[in-house]
């Protein structure tokens, strides 16, 4: 093979490398926030609200479930200009993750949920905790408790498909790539320097995930790690 | 300018049949890798279990696109000018391998160990209890979960689009350049997808039932 390898791009391009890196992130961290709201929200109204809304809730959790990301991702940023609402790359981006990841979390808690013993509810019914307390302490915390590994891999990956967001022309870690690529033509080096970043990103993302684990379950640190 | 209509469709579906061209063969290549990882992740030999191991975090580190990416860059390298399906099909195998390797993993694990040890005591070797003893109840509780998977691949077949793949959603683009109109357009082809998705989730709900390994 005669192919000379060069990352010689990336001693000049790496100020936009690490500027698509911090957009990866603070992309991928939103959405993490709202989705995990918007997801816990769905999780409780799929188990108290009314017929009306759990219809409601569960048909959004299958369409996301059942169609790609890109897809949507497309579907909400041409949908939304051909309404005439002029939103920038970066909120588009930031929605529709959230939409996606809102309805994966969503089914994660509802495990979560089902798996909390009905003589745990009672019992907190008896102690006179009000509906409210009783799905905020009783329900939902230990639930989250004890989906949290799996919830930690769902985010990641949804960091990983915050990739998908270069298609609409957002400039993270991907469409830079892209942007590089299209100026060196160096796409394999590009594409590989990309993989590796991911790949780094990943594993921080993952550490950081589980440390805010320890942080918001005590009775991990006291029990030892579950994450 | 063309609107969308009967011929626009029609040619979704077609690209909806591509789609299913390469969701097969990401399944059944992959199926191949990942029944390889997968034993070789609870294998007894340090070296075939790191291995698997980095190749796992690995392709489960980097995103689809990239690889999809890599895959039909990378070999422009050598020289050779891989057909866009070909590309897709590896950088799919290559996701599949890893992802549904550690699924059918964790159903290998799932076999409780004195099935293993009693296969041991009945003086069986290292293959005949993974042929006669757990590969049989294994494949049995994996049907489910792969079921369910193969939804991520449908769908995940969609980033085939990014290296020109004409499959559901770059047909999709195609439709949209032609006509503009964007919403209807990819409406369609969510719903495409959806019929194509759903009923495998469906599917996968009622093996999961059936074979009761819901833990409740």
């Amino acid at each position: 093979m005669l192919y000379q390898f060069d990352f010689g791009f990336l001693a000049e391009k790496w100020p936009l490398l690490v500027k698509g890196l911090l957009l990866t992130l603070a992309m991928s961290g939103l959405s993490t926030v709202f989705g995990f709201l918007l997801g816990t929200g769905c999780a409780v109204s799929m188990r108290y609200g009314s017929r009306a809304l759990r219809l409601a809730t569960r048909c959004y959790v299958e369409v996301v479930r059942n169609t790609p990301l890109l897809v949507q991702i497309f579907l909400i940023y041409f949908g939304l200009a051909s309404i005439g609402f002029r939103v920038p790359v970066f909120a588009t981006a930031v929605f529709s993750l959230s939409v996606n990841i809102g309805a994966y979390s969503s089914e994660i808690i509802r495990a979560g949920i089902e798996s909390i013993a009905p003589a745990q509810i009672e019992a907190a019914e008896c102690l006179g905790l009000s509906r409210g307390q009783v799905i905020l302490h009783v329900v939902l915390q230990p639930a989250i408790e004890r989906v949290y590994p799996s919830l930690t891999s769902q985010f990641v990956l949804l960091m990983l498909g915050s990739s998908l967001t270069s298609q609409i022309s957002a400039e993270e870690l991907t469409g830079v790539g892209n942007l590089i690529q299209s100026e060196t033509f160096r796409s394999f080096e590009v594409y590989a320097v990309i993989g590796i970043c991911y790949i780094a990103l990943s594993l921080v993302v993952r550490s950081l995930l589980k440390g805010f684990g320890l942080l918001a379950f005590p009775r991990w640190r006291r029990l030892g790690s579950r994450a | 300018m063309p609107t969308f209509g009967l011929n626009q469709f029609e040619f979704l579906l077609r690209g909806a049949g591509w789609t299913v061209v390469l969701s097969a063969l990401a399944l059944v290549f992959g199926g191949i890798v990942a029944f390889a990882i997968a034993l070789a992740r609870v294998s007894d030999a340090a070296v075939p279990r790191t291995a698997s191991n980095i190749y796992v975090q690995l392709i489960q580190g980097t995103p689809l696109i990239v690889l999809m990416l890599i895959c039909y860059f990378g070999f422009s390298l050598y020289g050779i000018d891989l057909p866009a399906i070909v590309a897709a099909a590896l950088a799919m195998t290559l996701y599949v391998g890893a992802f549904l390797g550690e699924v059918w993993r964790g159903c290998l694990n799932a076999i409780p160990t004195t099935q293993w040890e009693a296969a041991e005591s009945l003086g069986m070797s290292r293959t005949e209890r993974m042929i006669w003893i757990i590969l049989p109840q294994a494949i049995r509780i994996s049907i489910p979960p792969t079921v369910t998977f193969m939804v991520q691949i449908v769908k995940n077949t969609s980033l085939a689009s990014i290296i020109g793949f004409v499959e559901l959603t770059q047909a999709g683009k195609l439709v949209n350049n032609a006509t503009f109109q964007p919403f209807i357009c990819f409406i369609f082809v969510a719903m495409i997808y959806f019929v194509l998705c759903y009923p495998l989730t469906v599917w996968g709900r009622i093996l999961e039932r059936r074979f009761n390994v819901r833990h409740r």
